[in-house]
């Protein structure tokens, strides 16, 4: 078999890495359907009082993604009530609602069934209460928004709520779900859940916390990656106007790696964020930078082309004969493309909020992935991870930066030393310079063609970030490209320079980057082949198909030729895909699958002056049977795409080891006028439905590169685009 | 030094270094917190608020700079009648991700409907253009913006 057919083992692991490493392994969906309805009172995710109104909970943190609006509407499509009987409440962080992470686009895949399943199950539950009451078998009775009915009388959720409180939970396997025809709230568009909150500018983010006595804290973190702390003078700053308290935290005395938790550094705490921000210029701290001498972003470009010329250290794919195939071919394409790292930039600066208490921590944070901040700040302070009570506050933002928890950490040990509640507020000069970025790389693509045009031969050579000898966190090189999955002999390698600079997870991680570089090579493939880009792709994979028939048609998870070839043919017909343009204007279309999703997307791009400007992007998109809150998932396209082409100008780059960039002067984010207007299509199908928190993202920068080339000529074979430089 | 503001029509007093940035003694000292801080270099917007009608930047505003003047944040807005149909425009297009920025941007969007009650596309991205959405809602927000003035809400830029 095929391999290449049935990546579904592949991606989940893919999927566990992006969430945060290893946490997603071993996780089947029959153990996550048995923690669905506990104990009392009704379970974990529905509460319905003797007396006032039902609570659903919703347990996976809240990033902008709608979560909060979309998993209790799971619920409460089975559970017979209407929207507007119900509140949401945001679960804490706990092992109990575990997993509970923002990440991957793996929400509604791993949710799907089970919140559903908790809502029948309450349901059930309830009915039979009720159908006790009367002497009758519950198949006899009705529901409708809350009210039990049989033979002409009635019993509402809440009368008989601390009867079924008291029965077994039924098996989530024997439980019937309501078919799609008849949902009443599934596919049906629910506004954000908080909005009516957010307009009016009430304390609901983490940075928003409040704790009676807490002061005010920042952490002065070394000046560059791989530096650590000599010596702080703190006098000088302890007698600034406001201040209460200064300290010098080692990262040692915690037990950290200098990856996830604590770094060395001076803690300030004041009265107000402001007066702690004064102080820091009064501090004198004497850093040890020889640890971070010589990682230069000049530097790292110059080992890249020395080990570009060599043999890959790592061969990550093997498949036929790529030298033989590459040889033969009639066409040969060579081609060297670059990506730069990448920081996420969260709206909220990271902050946290901690209140250590005789017999618990209490924290306030905004976080995708709660349960490994559990561990580490339990870790550093040496407490039971049980003694943590962690409230999950609204994230201003998530793109992947709050899977770390490093910020969680220095507030604990923070507040810990200090004996006070503490609320720590990063810069965004903190942020930027201490980020977990998107790692760059170097790539090397080579692909041949046969006399037909189509892929026979495709070699690819990444060049990319090593950290402590391993693969930098997020920075192995993703292997779904276009031409390595069609053509029939592929070799794939990568070698790394080894860096301190500290990587991860940026919204579609590896995917981000490789279907930028993937599918702006097989533009180039197209046009070598003297073809029309769109209908290359189709050829190739109508070729592709007729050798290997798609065999696990019904698996959602699985890269499914049919479905990006329809994806890819719906697009150029809404987009009029061959129509003549304007002077200076082009077409540019690019397809990736990533996190489930199926997508393609043409952008429309105008070149003048040296720069591009999108005018507009069409997107077509397949996640399956149902898109469970349409507001939100266009919401989520939308900001994909733009954020994507945002991402093709910036750039984080490093001098000895320390980031250039520090705040958005000189790391410039796309504006209102640069967002293109953008049509968005989901093609229904029958698969069951995946997220798209990231699949929309890829595609839309090799659109866009394409696009350029389209209209004026240029090849965009590096990252970032500077103003000027299309002239 | 104390210092006498006027805030969202009432008087708040506080007592601080005369060149704190009115920010942090909006969210700090006065627990108006509604006013988020981005990036405190006028740079974001996420800290917009109103001086005398006038959208302002609270993170490079002293407060010593403030006193005298009509201080409206985003808790005090729905006080202006065009500052509630613009919090009502941004419910019914639910411009929402994550919403950190949104304030800053209905304080924007209501300064600019103030004066420009019926704006053109390119007047919305001059005014707008301040206000960084990292969660790029930026259709939504020039729709609602659309909205809140009566206008049709189609796009009008050039395609
Ligand atoms: S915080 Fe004031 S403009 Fe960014
Ligand atoms: S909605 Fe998240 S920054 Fe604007």
């Amino acid at each position: 078999m095929d391999d290449r057919f049935q990546p579904s083992r592949r991606l989940f692991l893919q999927a566990g890495a992006a969430a945060g490493g290893g946490l997603m392994l071993g996780i089947g969906f029959g153990a996550q359907a048995l923690t669905v309805i506990p104990d009392a009172p009704l379970g974990l995710y529905v509460i319905v009082p003797s007396s006032g109104r039902i609570r659903l909970v919703s347990k996976n943190p809240e990033i902008g993604q709608g979560i909060k609006t979309m998993m209790p509407m799971l619920i409460a499509e089975e559970l017979d009530v209407t929207w507007d009987q119900v509140d949401i409440v945001q679960g804490e962080g706990a092992v109990k609602y575990e997993p509970q992470f923002a990440g991957g686009s793996m929400a509604t895949p791993m949710n799907w069934l089970p919140m559903r399943q908790a809502g029948a199950a309450a349901r059930l539950m309830l009915v039979t209460a009720a159908a006790n009451r009367w002497g009758v078998k519950p198949e006899d009775c009705t529901v409708k928004a809350g009210v039990i009915s049989n033979s002409g009388r009635t019993l509402s959720y809440t009368e008989v709520a601390t009867e079924a409180s008291r029965l077994p939970v039924p098996d989530p396997a024997t439980l019937k779900l309501k078919d799609a025809k008849d949902f009443a709230i599934i596919g049906r568009t629910h506004k954000g859940y908080d909005s009516p909150r957010i307009v009016r500018g009430e304390p609901i983010f983490g940075i928003d916390a409040r704790v009676n006595g807490m002061v005010h804290a920042v952490f002065v973190r070394p000046p560059a990656f791989g530096a650590k702390l000599v010596s702080a003078d703190i006098e000088a700053a302890r007698a600034m106007k406001g201040v209460k308290d200064v300290f010098v935290l080692k990262a040692a005395d915690y037990g950290d790696d200098w990856m996830h938790g604590l770094k060395d550094g001076v803690a300030i705490l004041a009265s107000n964020t402001w007066y702690a921000r004064q102080a820091r210029e009064a501090l004198k701290v004497e850093w040890d930078l020889s640890g971070a001498a010589g990682h230069t972003t000049e530097l790292y470009a110059t080992r890249a082309a020395e080990l570009m010329n060599g043999a890959p250290v790592k061969v990550t794919t093997d498949q036929g004969k790529a030298d033989e195939a590459f040889a033969a071919a009639k066409t040969k394409v060579t081609a060297d493309y670059a990506a730069p790292f990448l920081p996420h930039v969260n709206m909220e600066p990271q902050n946290c909020t901690v209140h250590v208490q005789k017999d618990k921590v209490e924290i306030w944070a905004p976080t995708q992935l709660p349960g490994a901040g559990r561990d580490l700040v339990a870790k550093a302070l040496g407490v039971a991870p049980e003694s943590l009570v962690i409230h999950m506050e609204r994230c201003g933002g998530g793109f992947g930066r709050r899977l770390e928890n490093d910020y969680m950490v220095e507030a604990a040990v923070i507040a810990k030393k200090a004996g006070v509640p503490v609320k720590l507020t990063w810069t965004r000069e903190d942020d930027i310079a201490n980020d977990y970025f998107r790692s760059g790389a170097n790539l090397r693509m080579e692909g041949g063609l046969d006399e037909t045009g189509r892929i026979t031969a495709f070699r690819q050579h990444a060049v990319t970030y090593s950290r402590g000898g391993e693969v930098a966190q997020g920075a192995n090189v993703d292997a779904r490209g276009f031409a390595a999955i069609v053509a029939p002999n592929v070799r794939m390698g990568e070698s790394y320079i080894e860096t301190p600079v500290t990587t991860g997870y940026l919204r579609a991680p590896a995917s981000n980057l490789l279907a930028y570089v993937s599918e702006a090579f097989v533009d180039e493939l197209a046009h070598a082949a003297g073809q029309d880009p769109v209908a290359f792709r189709l050829a190739q994979i109508e070729a592709h198909l007729a050798a290997h028939p798609v065999t696990e048609a019904g698996n959602p998870w699985n890269y499914n030729p049919e479905r990006m070839r329809d994806v890819i043919r719906i697009v150029a017909e809404r987009s009029g895909w061959g129509r003549k343009m304007p002077e200076g204007v082009g077409l540019g279309i690019g397809c990736y699958f990533s996190h489930q999703g199926h997508f393609a997307e043409v952008a429309q791009v105008k070149v003048a002056d040296g720069f591009f400007h999108v005018q507009k992007v069409w997107v077509v998109g397949d996640i399956g049977s149902t898109i469970i809150n349409p507001t939100h998932a266009i919401n989520q396209v939308e900001g994909s795409v733009i954020d994507g082409i945002g991402e093709m100008s910036g750039e984080i780059t490093f001098v000895d080891g320390a980031v250039q960039q520090s705040n958005f002067h000189d790391f410039p984010m796309i504006r209102m006028p640069q967002a293109p207007q953008i049509d968005v299509h989901f093609h229904i199908t029958g698969f069951s439905p995946t997220g798209v928190g990231e699949p929309a993202l890829p595609p839309v920068v090799p659109a866009v590169a394409n696009a350029i080339f389209a209209a004026c000529g240029k090849r965009v074979r590096s990252l970032p685009i500077r103003p000027g430089s299309l002239a | 030094m104390a210092y006498k503001l006027n805030i969202n029509g009432k008087t708040r007093e506080v007592d601080v270094d005369g060149d704190m940035p009115l920010l942090w003694v909006l969210r700090d000292e006065l627990n108006l917190v509604g006013t988020k801080f981005g990036c405190g270099v006028a740079q974001c917007g996420a800290c917009t608020i109103h001086l005398d009608g006038e959208a302002t930047r609270a993170c490079i505003t002293p407060v010593s700079s403030v006193e005298g003047a009509k201080i409206t944040t985003i808790e005090g807005i729905s006080a202006s009648k065009i500052g509630a149909k613009v919090q009502a425009a941004w419910l019914e297009v639910d411009v929402m991700q994550c919403g950190y920025c949104q304030a800053g941007q209905i304080m924007s969007a209501t300064a600019l409907l103030t004066q420009m009650p019926k704006p053109t596309d390119a007047q919305i991205d001059e005014a707008m253009e301040g206000n960084i959405c990292r969660c790029a809602t930026y259709a939504r927000i020039r729709q609602a913006i659309k909205q809140a003035a009566g206008m049709a809400t189609a796009d009008t830029r050039e395609v």
